[in-house]
């Protein structure tokens, strides 16, 4: 960087304010973008604001801590809104209620899938045990995936990166694949969103249908849950 | 539709962050391995359960207004965590095809599993309460 924008960026990086006014024109910037792709689901609004901040801060020098304590404002906003899944659960109860036992069974298996494949294939690709270890909680909503991962043995900054990565990986595919496979119910898609892909996914299910929302803070609660008592058994049955 | 009052919407932030904060004071004194928002979650949808029960109609008011705002943005609020990303490089490089694989191929698994096992659950117990036709294109409208 030249000395005369150093000399205007320095007093300002320190501030708080710098760094939220960055990641909130990287994400309206990243909605634009899809919105001249044609709503293109591979331009993830999220995805791409990741990489343009990612961007921003690796090209100016600056430490992620150093950003993070400017972002970190947004980042507090995730708490209320991860408890505002509760109303369109609650407004939807009726047909949770009604299909409690698919909901059960479901969960269960998308979320031993989950963690078994995902061990299972970072162990045949070659990686390493710290690394399949960090990957087994990733599908959960990234406070629980962080707290399971270094509760096991895993690196909990780089769940917390794949729980983000794996969720925008679901908000990429889930609907067209399950559309694919013939499977046109609000329930199964938010369910699967919040099994597989937990808050980013669903956030995206959650802007289209009601009770796909529902079903989506579901399967972000109940998935936390099976996966918070699951995943501390694997180190144990593999040494 | 005529906006929610002022002190109507202090009272859902109110409801919100309340809710948080309960769940969090509940997970440090019950040592819970869930975070304590997850726990905000199942209080709040249980406190509307209850009232909905008792009144005729549930009032979508400032509740459902600052919660819809919360969720619509609630992409945006991953990206400082996500930006972690960058902090660990020097693991990607090196165990970048194990990453990738075990990330991208366990999400699609997980996905198809839990949609296909729900579908096929839920279908054959009941029709589908009319879902709306699902168009791949059209999640970017809003």
């Amino acid at each position: 960087m030249n000395r005369e924008l150093l000399a205007l960026w320095t007093p300002l990086a320190s501030m708080p304010l710098l760094w939220l006014v960055v990641t909130l024109a990287a994400y309206l910037g990243a909605r634009r973008l899809q919105r001249l792709l044609g709503g293109s689901p591979l331009a993830n609004p999220v995805l791409v604001a990741i990489v343009l901040v990612g961007a921003v801060v690796l090209a100016t020098g600056t430490s992620y801590p150093a950003y993070f304590a400017g972002a970190q404002f947004i980042n507090f906003l995730l708490g209320p809104a991860t408890v505002a899944l509760a109303v369109p659960l609650a407004r939807n109860l009726h047909h949770v209620r009604r299909s409690l036992s698919g909901i059960g069974f479901a969960l269960l298996a998308g979320s031993m899938t989950s963690i078994l494949s995902g061990i299972g294939l970072v162990w045949v690709l070659g990686g390493t045990r710290a690394v399949a270890l960090s990957m087994a909680p990733k599908a959960v909503t990234t406070p629980i995936a962080m707290a399971v991962a270094s509760e096991i043995g895993g690196i909990p900054a780089l769940t917390a990166a794949l729980a983000i990565v794996g969720g925008i990986v679901a908000a990429i595919v889930g609907q067209r694949m399950l559309s694919r496979m013939h499977i046109d119910d609000w329930r199964a898609h938010g369910l699967a969103a919040g099994v597989a892909g937990s808050g980013v996914a669903a956030a995206q299910v959650a802007s289209l249908d009601g009770l796909g929302a529902a079903f989506a803070a579901l399967g972000i609660a109940l998935n936390g849950l099976v996966t918070a008592i699951i995943v501390p058994l694997v180190p144990l049955l593999w040494p | 539709m005529n906006s929610p009052s002022p002190a109507a919407i202090s009272g859902a932030l109110f409801t919100l962050l309340g809710c948080e904060l309960v769940g969090e004071f509940l997970r440090n004194t019950l040592h819970l391995p869930i975070p304590g928002p997850v726990i905000g979650m199942f209080l709040l949808a249980a406190g509307l359960a209850l009232r909905s029960g008792k009144t005729a109609a549930p009032e979508p008011g400032a509740l459902d207004r600052v919660a819809g705002s919360l969720l619509d943005i609630m992409g945006l609020l991953f990206v400082p965590a996500g930006v972690g990303i960058i902090a660990q490089a020097g693991l990607l490089r090196q165990e970048w095809l194990p990453i990738l694989g075990g990330l991208v191929g366990s999400t699609i698994l997980s996905l198809g599993v839990t949609g296909f096992i729900m579908h096929r659950l839920t279908r054959a117990r009941a029709q589908s309460p009319a879902p709306r036709s699902l168009d791949p294109g059209a999640e970017v409208a809003s």
